[in-house]
């Protein structure tokens, strides 16, 4: 009987909630990288401020929303922290490919908390370190980055015991940041206003560029919030935002 | 499946059972005074004690995760402990998940031998000791004996709910293979990097294990019920 009962209850919010998705069509769920945190909470206020629609951000790493995209998530617009997924999911006819573009281009850095840390590449080498922290290379494209870094310094066969991963960049962040590992690769955004400890912006030579690339979701496509959010984001004021947090900009589009 | 499983596999499967046993083990011996003097004490604050340890039935993972990892890292109680032998923190460690473990699966071993404790009242150990045996020989001659079928109980259920471990793992494992990537980590990079196949065996496996567990349970506390009448 209780169970009966809590499957109806189950049921009602499930269609409360469905028909609330419905009458407000200027609502947008936008998948979002985890290093693309912080600016894209201000596009999006910016974006609602000038249009009234309202982008609902997630965050996570590329790789997690990949998977969910595919398994039918409802995500109207992803901004990925990379070329490869948001290509791979026009591929599949989940995206539309047209819409496929560069809205930013990511900076790897190597940070610690502690000041006068972190000195170049010397301080890989030395290794002084018990713990470096870096995302899950497989699912998340700074990691994928730290590890190019790593291997174009000879070094990532010394340096792989020390590795902690969190599962996308903002827990490699955070590992740093609890001071649980002394240093970590983070994305350069992720230090934005913070002026302390230590860092080492990797030199763009020695891991191959990260483009994020965003792309409009089949299930975004007649969604007008949508397709007004990826135009927001193209335009001078987003830009100016991506700017600020240390992104270098895609002079092509 | 022509392709066998990659070793990682293997080396998670074999972490998770390391970290499952030698939990149970501590979490017992742990547990094992805390809820004989639950069941024994009349002082009045016990059940806030009680309450205590129940806490992470409730808790999500998450916030048990925040505060491990602060109280393991380098300016936590964790950070002195490793300090001994030259590390700064314990986390990303196999020591700092048995304690993850430990403080998540205590309620699951302290409640039923509480219950069991409790069950058989003051009677047996009155008879003891009129017997003249010493409180400590009652204790393991008599009630741990007649406790046996929570202490069945609380093992199973510390050690399946280690093997179940996900939150706290993935907050404060830093998902070190050999060291802190358990099976349940592991099932998800594998679904985040879009592996499936390796996802849905270790799953099912999974799946096939829990089943097990709680039928085995069942079973246990029917033979339990019959045996007591």
């Amino acid at each position: 009987m209780r169970i009966s009962r809590f499957i109806f209850g189950a049921v009602c919010l499930l269609v409360c909630g469905v028909v609330a998705g419905r009458a407000d069509a200027d609502q947008v769920n936008v998948a979002v990288a985890a290093n693309f945190t912080a600016p894209a909470k201000e596009i999006a206020a910016a974006f609602r401020q000038k249009t009234g629609h309202e982008a609902v951000l997630s965050f996570g790493s590329s790789g997690q929303f990949y998977t969910q995209i595919n398994q039918d998530a409802p995500f109207g617009v992803f901004l990925s922290a990379d070329q490869e997924r948001p290509k791979k999911l026009a591929d599949k006819g989940l995206a539309e490919p047209a819409s496929r573009f560069t809205y930013a281009i990511g900076k790897l850095v190597l940070w610690s908390k502690q000041s006068g840390y972190v000195k170049g590449e010397a301080t890989l080498q030395s290794a002084a370190f018990a713990k470096l922290s870096i995302c899950n290379p497989a699912a998340a494209p700074y990691g994928e980055a730290a590890v190019e870094t790593m291997k174009s310094l000879k070094l990532y066969d010394a340096l792989k015991p020390k590795f902690v991963e969190g599962a996308d960049i903002m827990q490699a962040f955070q590992f740093v940041d609890t001071g649980n590992a002394e240093v970590g690769f983070v994305a350069l955004s992720q230090l934005t206003g913070n002026v302390g400890g230590s860092r080492w912006i990797v030199p763009q030579t020695l891991y191959k560029p990260i483009r994020q690339d965003a792309v409009l979701l089949k299930k975004g496509a007649d969604n007008k919030a949508a397709t007004a959010f990826l135009e927001f984001l193209k335009g001078p004021q987003a830009r100016a935002i991506i700017e600020k947090y240390g992104y270098a900009l895609d002079n092509g589009s | 499946m022509t392709e066998s499983l990659s070793p990682d596999v293997w080396i998670a499967v074999r972490l998770t059972i390391d970290l499952a046993a030698i939990t149970t083990i501590v979490v017992l011996a742990i547990g094992t005074p805390i809820a004989w003097w639950l069941s024994r004490t009349r002082a009045w604050w016990k059940e806030v004690i009680a309450t205590i340890v129940a806490m992470p039935l409730v808790l999500p993972p998450t916030v048990l995760g925040f505060y491990l990892l602060v109280l393991l890292g380098p300016d936590g109680p964790g950070g002195t402990i490793a300090g001994l032998w030259g590390g700064r923190t314990l986390a990303f460690s196999f020591t700092g998940l048995v304690i993850g473990s430990v403080v998540y699966s205590l309620p699951f071993v302290v409640q039923p031998i509480r219950n069991a404790f409790e069950a058989m009242g003051e009677r047996p150990l009155e008879v003891a000791a009129t017997l003249r045996a010493s409180p400590w020989r009652a204790f393991w001659t008599v009630a741990v004996p007649l406790a046996r079928p929570g202490f069945l109980t609380a093992a199973v259920l510390g050690f399946a709910h280690t093997v179940g471990e996900f939150g706290v793992v993935l907050m404060i494992g830093g998902n070190i293979p050999g060291a802190t990537k358990v099976l349940s980590v592991a099932i998800y990079d594998y679904v985040e990097t879009s592996q499936w196949r390796e996802a849905s065996i270790l799953s099912g496996g999974m799946a096939a294990f829990a089943f097990v567990v709680i039928l085995s349970m069942i079973l246990m506390q029917k033979r339990a019920a019959r045996v007591g009448k």
